[in-house]
């Protein structure tokens, strides 16, 4: 889908100088603009959105983008964006991931988020490597892979994000790519729109790294490579477990309505003020 | 106005103290001796429209106290050693990025596990020194469970006021003990809130660099929409790696706090008055003790003063060197193995002062005994009787 000037202008900070940080290329570009789309279709305000990140390239996302936005400290986004939450729960809170900052170090805070089902919005760039610090193997780099601190192969399993956020508990889980983008905006619309905890997966490219390690230097390749392997929910239902060998299932993943946890606080607070009344 | 008397825990009066200063988050993890922090709160809160939230671990706790900050919401956790450890990247993020928040340490012995039940001041450097990089920390020291609620409001008072966090530093024995409190009116107390910008948003600097101390500071959600980062940063929030910009940057974090040093900083004496050529320095649960021995010797006509520092940083030097004029001899008495005595050694004229370590680190304390046997080991044998 095509960034139209009115929306880069209306969401991009003018104050911040361009070029960007990220490799030409790189996915991530895809992601910021996919974000702002579907935040100017839902027409949030700027004032009410809050934009947390981590450490990486993904989570320099957020110093581009004319929200309240907070870059914080390697895997601690969620944990911040839920103090800002909680604090605030009329604020609508993104928090922009990589792999590494979400699923290693961050791991801990993303599951229990999850759990809490607080009213967070997760979009996951899944590029599977560490990029920032130059393609070390990350939780999700797929077994056998190569990176720069698994020069013969990545010997350990690999996690699934989506399924790790739905055993955990989160209300709406989705995953597309950077290279299905009608399917992506379509994605970050409806985990903005869901109240409780949402993950958006986006598998995205670090040809830079990840690439170069494993034979997809190009970015097109890459690209090539999420169009053929990707197969949309609604196919992979109808397939035999042999025919998604090698596959990854985009769509919506999961969407549960269940009680999230700053209205569940706000119900405690309630309750509480009726019963001093009462007395 | 009606005070009300009550007999409270340290621990508890921590909790009262936070209420009363408008502290309306708390994200905690709990951990041995500082848990009826958190319980307090977790009951208090909900009660006046606040939050509490039991985070996943010690870097969640802090992390979700700086986040609910941003928002505008004053905040304030608790947690003992091995917890103030984890916290310390995020406690330098709050110094980076000039955010307020309270962080209560309730001091257990230590490394690591070390004795988790029982009493030290073994985390006096890492209050002050915790977290890698240059910032100045501001560290207060109460002594007993009164001082204890009114340090809470010092401490969040301090924190909107210069923009930074503040780490209240208990110890087992005042954390756990009951005392009889007067409860301040919540009119009598001076609560300081952080300044709100007065300019319109595309005037707006959230890290201005200002002669006196914090800039103004809005909330998320109130149009202004500023970006914040650990990185090293312009008066903007926008990363830069420009040299005069850094050292603006690092500079200012230091003078706000080094130049309001003897406002910020408290140093509390007990009969100090006649210039005794002795002294004993300590603080917290060993400067009670050391009131009592300073009694017990001038009961028996040996003169000798206490001085205790309320802050251990940043430390009133002018009132420091002032208090210090005439004596000789510095018995200086504390739970660790000399780490007070390091911060003073810095501070005074090593010529002039000796410095006489009494230290204990077993998980006891040092009784008055003990310390009026020091004043008198000292007396006997010093240069000066």
């Amino acid at each position: 889908m095509e960034l139209k000037s009115d929306v880069i202008h209306h969401y991009l900070r003018p104050k911040k100088k361009f070029p960007h940080v990220w490799c030409s290329g790189c996915g991530l570009g895809v992601i910021l603009g996919s974000m702002i789309r579907s935040i100017a279709a839902l027409q949030i305000p700027k004032d009410d959105i809050v934009v947390c990140s981590g450490i990486g390239c993904s989570s320099r996302l957020p110093v581009y983008v004319d929200f309240n936005t907070l870059h914080t400290t390697h895997g601690r986004a969620i944990a911040f964006a839920t103090g800002v939450k909680v604090a605030n729960s009329r604020l609508k809170v993104i928090v922009v991931t990589g792999d590494g900052d979400c699923l290693a170090i961050g791991g801990n805070h993303f599951i229990h988020a999850c759990r809490r089902n607080i009213d967070l919005t997760v979009i996951l760039a899944n590029n599977w490597i560490y990029g920032m610090t130059g393609g070390q193997f990350s939780p999700t780099t797929p077994t056998g892979s190569r990176g720069a601190t698994a020069p013969y192969g990545n010997i350990e399993q690999n996690f699934d994000p989506a399924k790790l956020a739905i055993a955990a508990g989160a209300a709406y889980v989705a995953r597309s790519t950077v290279y299905h983008v009608d399917q992506l905006d379509k994605m970050i619309k409806g985990a903005l729109d869901k109240k409780g905890f949402s993950l958006v997966e986006v598998i995205s490219n670090c040809h830079t790294y990840f690439g170069r390690l494993n034979k997809m230097s190009d970015p097109i390749d890459m690209l090539k490579w999420q169009k053929k392997h990707a197969m949309p929910i609604q196919a992979a239902r109808k397939l035999p477990p042999e025919k998604m060998e090698g596959k990854f299932v985009t769509g919506l993943l999961h969407d549960e309505d269940k009680q999230e946890y700053c209205d569940r606080y706000q119900q405690l607070v309630d309750d509480l003020a009726a019963r001093a009344e009462k007395r | 106005m009606q005070r009300q008397v009550r007999l409270l825990q340290g621990n508890e009066a921590c909790v009262e103290g936070a209420i009363l200063a408008g502290v309306r988050f708390f994200g905690g993890y709990p951990i041995t001796p500082s848990t009826e922090v958190a319980e307090g709160m977790a009951r208090r809160l909900p009660l006046v429209n606040g939050r509490f939230i039991q985070m996943e671990d010690e870097i969640g706790s802090i992390a979700s106290c700086i986040g609910a900050s941003c928002a505008g919401v004053k905040s304030m956790t608790a947690t003992s050693g091995p917890g103030f450890s984890l916290m310390q990247e995020n406690i330098g993020y709050a110094y980076i990025t000039e955010t307020p928040t309270v962080i209560v340490d309730v001091q257990r012995g230590g490394p690591s596990t070390g004795l988790p039940t029982k009493v030290s001041q073994a985390d006096t450097m890492q209050a002050g020194y915790g977290t890698h990089g240059d910032y100045r920390a501001v560290v207060l020291a109460p002594s007993g469970v009164e001082e204890i609620l009114f340090d809470t409001i010092r401490a969040v008072n301090l924190s909107e006021q210069y923009r930074t966090p503040v780490v209240v530093l208990l110890d087992e024995v005042i954390a756990h003990m009951r005392e009889k409190v007067e409860v301040p009116h919540p009119d009598e107390i001076e609560v300081m809130d952080r300044r709100k910008p007065t300019v319109p948003p595309d005037w707006y600097k959230h890290f201005q660099i200002t002669a006196t101390g914090a800039s103004a500071m809005a909330p998320f959600g109130d149009g202004y929409r500023f970006n914040v980062t650990g990185l090293t940063h312009d008066e903007l929030g926008f990363p830069t790696a420009n040299s005069s910009e850094i050292s603006a940057m690092l500079e200012h974090l230091r003078d706000k706090i080094v130049k309001n040093a003897e406002i910020i900083g408290k140093l509390e004496t007990t009969c100090m008055e006649d210039d005794p050529k002795v002294a004993i320095m300590s603080y917290g649960i060993v400067a009670r003790a050391a009131r009592q021995a300073v009694m017990m010797a001038r009961d028996q006509r040996l003169k000798v003063g206490l001085i205790r520092p309320r802050t251990i940083w940043p430390m009133p030097l002018d009132t420091l060197r002032k208090q210090l004029k005439n004596v000789k001899q510095l018995i200086v008495a504390e739970l660790n193995q000399g780490q007070l005595s390091s911060i003073v050694k810095r501070h005074v004229d090593k010529k002039n002062i000796e410095i006489i370590p009494l230290r204990r680190y077993d998980g006891e304390l040092i009784t008055p005994a003990r310390i009026l046997s020091k004043i008198k080991e000292v007396k006997h044998h010093g240069t000066e009787v």
